[in-house]
């Protein structure tokens, strides 16, 4: 054990490097170990707070969901009885027309009949009144039948 | 060890330090330093102590300096490990507030453990290497240069510590109790009468003086210890090998656990200072 000066240079050294060392070293290493620290407690934090909200979202989601399925199955339901109805309403308008027409058809069908009679029976006065010419030709002048044969397409 | 002429000889050389002193007005050094007494410098001390911290503290500065709050890069991971692991301990034993507390126990934990470690060294390397520059440089017998590299195998260099701490303990006893206190803290303790303020006031003062007392023969006492063995083992031939490996290996546990005893006695002895009765 020999003490000397050397005791008083290593208090000097040992001074000045806690000195030193609690000026510059610790602060700067403590202080970026605080604020990571920090910012990882936030991070969890954040992370915890995101699963909630998460949650939270979902189970609305699926209420959501939920209900638009029961609002579609109506708006389907309504649709298919304005379908039927529709198609109902549809069949009965075709239903008359059809009557309408057919109806029509009947009666252009009598016009007809009753025109193309008329012609006949014309063609047919006509006809008879030249077989009449013919016969009488060989008996009788038939400006004076005349008028038997205007009563006769009268008659007709 | 060949050159020496007994084993003797050997010991004192490796335990002897490099001394400096001023003589007939001029600087002399080892031998011719005999007579200077007290105002004597050991230079190997000093110096491997001054650079081991400097070197310390200019790495920690550099990490500090460029510290990031993001991802820290491997080295700035490592240096924090040993700021928390410093930190935590402060915590947990130091009931004050003090800004001063924590960097003093950083610096005393990785500076006494760096300097501690330097026990690992091979015990010849640098006495042969200064020998070697002593001869050839300076025309010396190598068995004048001395150079023990171990701080802390310097009695010095751990009363230093010590007594950086007992003024800390003074400082903080005075300024937490102020000086009434603390005298009522040396007077009336353990036994409260006046009767008794001798007996107390005696008990109390060596109570006090034990504690840098302690701090530093323990420190010094170990790390001597095993620095002798070291040398001794040197001595013994080829066996040598693996009992230094043996004893190195042991010293991995020691080392660094005489650095974490210091620190957390000055931890202790700072908060019981701190402390209000």
């Amino acid at each position: 054990m020999n003490f000397n000066a050397t005791l008083i240079g290593q208090l000097i050294a040992f001074t000045v490097f806690v000195a030193f060392c609690m000026k510059y070293v610790w602060p700067p290493l403590i202080g970026a170990i605080e604020e990571r620290q920090k910012k990882i407690a936030d991070g969890l934090a954040a992370s915890d707070k995101a699963t909630k909200d998460l949650e939270l979202a979902k189970s609305s989601a699926t209420d959501q969901v939920r209900e638009a399925k029961v609002q579609a199955s109506q708006i389907i339901d309504q649709a298919k009885k304005r379908a039927n109805q529709l198609v109902e309403e549809e069949t009965q308008k075709g239903h008359a027309e059809r009557e309408k027409i057919i109806a029509q058809g009947y009666a252009e069908v009598e016009a007809e009949k009753n025109r193309v009679k008329e012609d006949l029976r014309k063609q047919v006065g006509l006809l008879a009144i030249a077989g009449a010419q013919r016969i009488l030709a060989r008996e009788i002048d038939a400006d004076a039948q005349k008028d038997i044969v205007a009563k006769l397409v009268q008659e007709l | 060890m060949a050159s020496y002429d007994t084993t003797q000889e050997y010991i004192n050389h490796h335990l002897t330090n490099a001394k400096m002193c001023t003589a007939d007005g001029g600087i002399a050094f080892n031998k011719a330093c005999a007579d200077a007494g007290f105002w004597t410098l050991h230079v190997d001390t000093i110096g491997s102590s001054v650079l081991i911290g400097v070197c310390f503290l200019y790495f920690f500065w550099r990490i500090g300096k460029k510290a990031t709050i993001g991802v820290p890069s491997k080295t700035q991971a490592f240096v924090e490990m040993i700021v928390e692991f410093v930190d935590d301990n402060v915590k947990s034993s130091f009931n004050g507030t003090s800004r001063l507390i924590a960097p003093l126990a950083l610096t005393i934990f990785v500076w006494v453990l760096l300097m501690n470690l330097t026990d690992l060294i091979p015990v010849d390397l640098f006495p042969w290497i200064a020998g070697l520059i002593g001869q050839y440089a300076f025309g010396m017998d190598p068995k004048d240069v001395y150079l023990k590299i171990v701080p802390t195998t310097d009695i010095n260099t751990t009363f230093a510590l010590a007594i950086g701490v007992f003024i800390l303990i003074i400082f903080y006893s005075l300024r937490v109790k102020g000086i009434k206190g603390f005298a009522k803290e040396l007077t009336m303790q353990p036994l409260n009468h006046w009767v008794f303020i001798p007996f107390n006031l005696v008990i109390e003062i060596v109570t006090l003086l034990a504690r840098p007392l302690s701090l530093s023969l323990r420190l010094f006492g170990n790390l001597y210890a095993s620095e002798l063995i070291f040398i001794l083992i040197a001595t013994i031939g080829y066996l040598q090998l693996p009992l230094h490996f043996a004893w190195a290996v042991f010293h991995i546990l020691v080392l660094p656990l005489q650095a974490f005893i210091f620190m957390m006695l000055t931890i202790v002895y700072l908060s019981l200072a701190c402390e209000e009765h």
